[in-house]
């Protein structure tokens, strides 16, 4: 139907298309995983970091786990917590953003101040005194992570807004007397939208790899869950042992990171 | 053409490819006499950058130069190695950059600027930095040299760069666009010291420029160029009175000229972009004399006369360009439109409040087209905006039909908004790139005139009509349009509401001379069939002439000079009028002017 838009999207470059791969591979393994696990992964199957056999083909972890089946339900709540963390925090900062960058009026400026305190603070650590305001559990994580994701999304959505507000045919809206619920939708959103979605990316595979630290330092997900950042977390006394209990769920994490900035610098790169 | 001893430039046979392949200059043969100016001339694409800067041995990234021979002082520049071409730049051959704020490296002071390059002469020290300075009319003192970029004017950067340029006393001066982008008075002097260099310095210069006109007034020989090939060469003078390749006439017949208010006569068609240059003659598509036999083989360039060359095999047909109707005044209604009263407006920065207009009163009346004029800096925008009500005036009332507007046009009435129409300078910007032409042209219709999304659809093809442009465009992406087509889509969406003022900012100065011409036409015949009024913004006073009934010159936000066109171009009172009519680039040679009439 929309031809120029689908051409576009052929023309992504061989490293995009790679990263398009690598995340759909790894986010199939996570959605997929728990239905195709040979073993229950809560269940002790042998020996403490027993190796590599025939039954279990990525060995044991520091309980006598089965690994492979614990790697494959183990991707589910990395990819669905740092989505709803990435969706939250984009859907407020897409909104206060695309209102800063629009109406620059006092608000604006009380915002950027705002954005530019928590940008001062290292991220891991407010995440985690948020963390430990909000008390144990994965939800407050998730909030935490959705907060401190917050102010670069505001800014670069603000930004991206206003180079587009100067434009003639935003003018020229105005000049009709559009509405700015109107204005920004219809003219500033979908202009914007390409960069944006490689910045989504890159916010997905930050939270990523905030809430596998975190669940890494035993804030969030608490033992028996299987996660990826836990597993690397619960198994490192064993990676000389079994490296493969530590070395998977870490590859996992490492690709999926890997995958997504690779298809953003691709979508970023592409001519508007 | 002979090649004497006093040749300093001859490129025979210059091929420059992109690096996919295509061809961006092919085929190219210029030579240079010792104290001579040849301009090059041609439309965005025709390869006339690329051509320069290979005359440095240079080719942009992306692109290299695939043949031919440049001889500079007799040395093949294209045939050295890296380091002896480094030792040549700036030696033998030197490069004027356009746009002097850019070229300049902004933390040297201006005397670093110079001496690195005057140190690469051997005998003489910096000592010479003063007289470099004097050579190019700036002051000569070691205070200026002290100076950033940044505290020179345009036109004082643009001395700085032709100094550097000369700092060596190259026997070969390469300038690209070295006036565009400065005003016109301002360029009046800088061309001023470029035909004084060449006459009491001896200085041969490449001058590459889009403006004709501009180069018609220095240069001595002119080359056209047109698809990367050289159209038509030849002695300025012959080469106005008597164009013989039918793309020079045409250019001759867009061009506004503010000395003689004559109708344009545009060329159909845009300039080719690189992929989709034809075979055989590149400009047949656009051509009104093509035979079958055009499109068969590239035409040579045939000699036509004395240092004369043609690339058209139908040469002897062209006729000489065409005797004009001239623009005379015409009648207007005397109600008036729009009214304004002690304007004034202001632009609130980190710097303190700067007045862009004070104390503006005009009337515009209905079907009559008025030029706001003057230079950047001027207050014209601003003024147009806060007539749209995209600026907030600080004092003074705009009415509409008699009734006052409101200043924000969140205030405005419906009908208000409807009734003033806006096009914008910069057709790639006005146009939202992620909707179909068609959808963008119904949308006023809906919004101010309360159409049903049908009804609005149902009146694109009226409106494509109106400007010229076929009816498939509405299916088309602005991605997918030149930028002509762009500002025509532009002027359709403001008449989509059915305007009673039509405010143009500026909506030729980012066209090619050859669209110009042909939305210079549209804009005109939409006057004359709707009698909406005309706000025209401009700096051009070319363009003035042929649109506009009555004109207002501004200087710095204030009104200098109102009156008629007619009037006011041919006896300009006010001082500054007077220099900005004199220093208006003109195609009026007297020699040409004999041929023609």
């Amino acid at each position: 139907m929309n031809r120029t838009r689908t051409r576009r999207w052929i023309r992504v470059s061989g490293s995009g298309k790679a990263g398009l791969v690598i995340v759909v591979v790894v986010v199939a393994i996570a959605v997929i995983g728990p239905l195709a696990a040979p073993h229950n992964p809560d269940v002790v199957a042998g020996l403490p970091y027993a190796q590599p056999s025939a039954a279990h083909w990525l060995g044991l972890d520091f309980l006598g786990r089965d690994v492979l089946s614990r790697v494959l339900h183990g991707g589910l709540t990395v990819v669905f917590y740092a989505g709803v963390a990435t969706a939250a925090a984009y859907g407020v900062g897409l909104l206060v953003g695309l209102f800063a960058g629009y109406r620059r009026t006092w608000l604006e400026a009380v915002l950027m101040r705002f954005t530019d305190v928590i940008l001062a603070f290292p991220a891991l650590v407010l995440l985690l005194l948020l963390a430990t305001a909000f008390g144990p559990g994965i939800t407050g994580i998730v909030v935490a992570t959705a907060i401190i994701q917050l102010p670069p999304i505001i800014r670069i959505v603000r930004s991206a807004t206003l180079e587009q507000s100067v434009r003639g045919y935003v003018e020229a809206a105005v000049a009709r007397g559009e509405g700015t619920l109107v204005v920004l939708r219809r003219e500033i959103l979908p202009n914007i939208a390409r960069p944006l979605s490689a910045d989504v990316g890159l916010r997905f595979s930050w939270s990523v790899l905030l809430i596998a630290s975190v669940n890494f330092l035993g804030l969030g997900l608490q033992a028996p869950a299987s996660d990826w950042g836990l597993m690397v977390s619960e198994n490192r006394g064993g990676i000389a042992s079994n490296p493969s209990v530590m070395l998977v769920p870490a590859a996992m994490l490492g690709a999926l990171t890997l995958g997504i900035n690779l298809l953003g610098d691709a979508l970023a790169g592409g001519k508007q | 053409m002979t090649v004497t001893n006093d040749t300093v430039l001859d490129v025979t046979d210059l091929r420059i490819l992109l690096n996919s392949g295509s061809p961006i200059v092919d085929g190219v043969d210029l030579n240079l006499a010792r104290g001579e100016i040849l301009g090059i001339v041609g439309e965005s694409g025709s390869g006339k950058t690329t051509t320069a800067l290979a005359l440095l041995g240079y080719a942009q990234l992306g692109a290299h130069i695939a043949g031919g021979k440049v001889f500079v002082a007799g040395q093949d520049v294209l045939a050295l190695d890296k380091k002896s071409l480094r030792e040549i730049r700036g030696k033998s051959v030197s490069y004027v950059p356009q746009d002097a704020d850019q070229a300049l490296n902004p933390s040297l002071r201006i005397a670093q600027s110079l001496t690195d390059v005057l140190r690469r002469r051997p005998r003489d020290r910096p000592a010479d930095l003063i007289s470099l300075l004097a050579a190019v009319d700036l002051p000569s003192t070691q205070e200026f040299g002290r100076r950033l970029p940044h505290q020179l004017s345009g036109g004082q950067q643009q001395r700085v760069t032709i100094a550097v340029g000369l700092a060596c006393g190259p026997p070969v001066i390469v300038m690209d666009e070295p006036t565009t982008g400065l005003d016109v008075i301002t360029q009046r002097s800088v061309l001023a010291e470029i035909a004084r260099l060449r006459d009491d310095e001896g200085v041969s210069l490449v001058y590459v420029s889009h403006d004709l006109a501009v180069v018609s007034e220095i240069a001595d020989r002119i080359a056209v160029m047109y698809a990367g090939r050289i159209v038509e060469q030849g002695p300025t003078s012959t080469l106005l009175a008597r164009p013989r390749h039918p793309y020079t006439r045409g250019l001759l017949q867009s061009i506004p000229d503010h000395r003689r208010r004559v109708r344009l006569v545009p060329m159909p068609g845009t300039a080719l972009g690189l992929e989709d240059r034809p075979e055989g003659c590149p400009f047949a598509p656009r051509c009104s004399q093509k035979t079958d036999e055009c499109a068969v083989g590239l035409p040579l360039l045939e000699s036509v006369g004395e240092q004369h060359e043609v690339r058209c095999i139908h040469w002897r047909d062209t006729e000489p360009p065409l005797a004009r109707a001239t623009i005379g005044p015409r009648s207007t209604h005397t109600d008036a439109m729009v009214t304004l009263r002690g304007l004034r407006a202001t632009h609130r920065g980190r710097g303190g409040t700067v007045v862009a207009a004070e104390d503006i009163s005009f009337d515009l009346h209905r079907g009559e087209c008025l030029a706001l004029v003057g230079e950047s800096g001027s207050g014209k925008t601003t003024i147009a905006r806060s007539i749209v009500g995209l600026h907030q005036p600080d004092d003074g009332t705009i009415l509409l039909r008699g009734k006052q507007l409101p200043p924000r046009i969140r205030n405005r009435s419906l009908a208000e908004r409807r009734g003033i129409q806006y096009v914008f300078q910069n057709p790639f910007q006005s146009l939202n790139p992620q909707r179909r032409i068609g959808e963008d042209l119904a949308r006023p219709g809906q919004v101010l005139r309360g159409l049903s999304h049908t009804d609005a659809k149902s009146e694109v093809g009226g409106l494509l009509e109106q400007v010229r442009l076929p009816q498939r465009v509405a299916e088309r992406y602005p991605a997918q349009l030149s930028g002509g087509e762009r500002q025509r889509v532009a002027i359709a969406r403001a008449l989509a509401a059915h305007p009673d003022l039509l405010v143009c900012d500026e909506v030729t100065s980012a066209l090619d001379v050859s669209v110009q011409a042909a939305i210079l036409e549209v804009l005109a015949e939409l006057r004359d069939d709707l009698g909406v009024a005309m706000l025209f913004i401009t700096h051009d006073l070319g363009v003035v002439s042929v649109v506009a009934d009555r004109i207002i010159v501004l200087e710095r936000g204030r009104i200098c000079e109102t009156g008629p066109t007619d009037q006011l171009l041919s006896a300009p009172q006010d001082p500054y009028t007077r220099r900005l009519v004199d220093a208006a680039p003109t195609l009026s040679h007297p020699s040409a002017d004999e041929a023609l009439s």
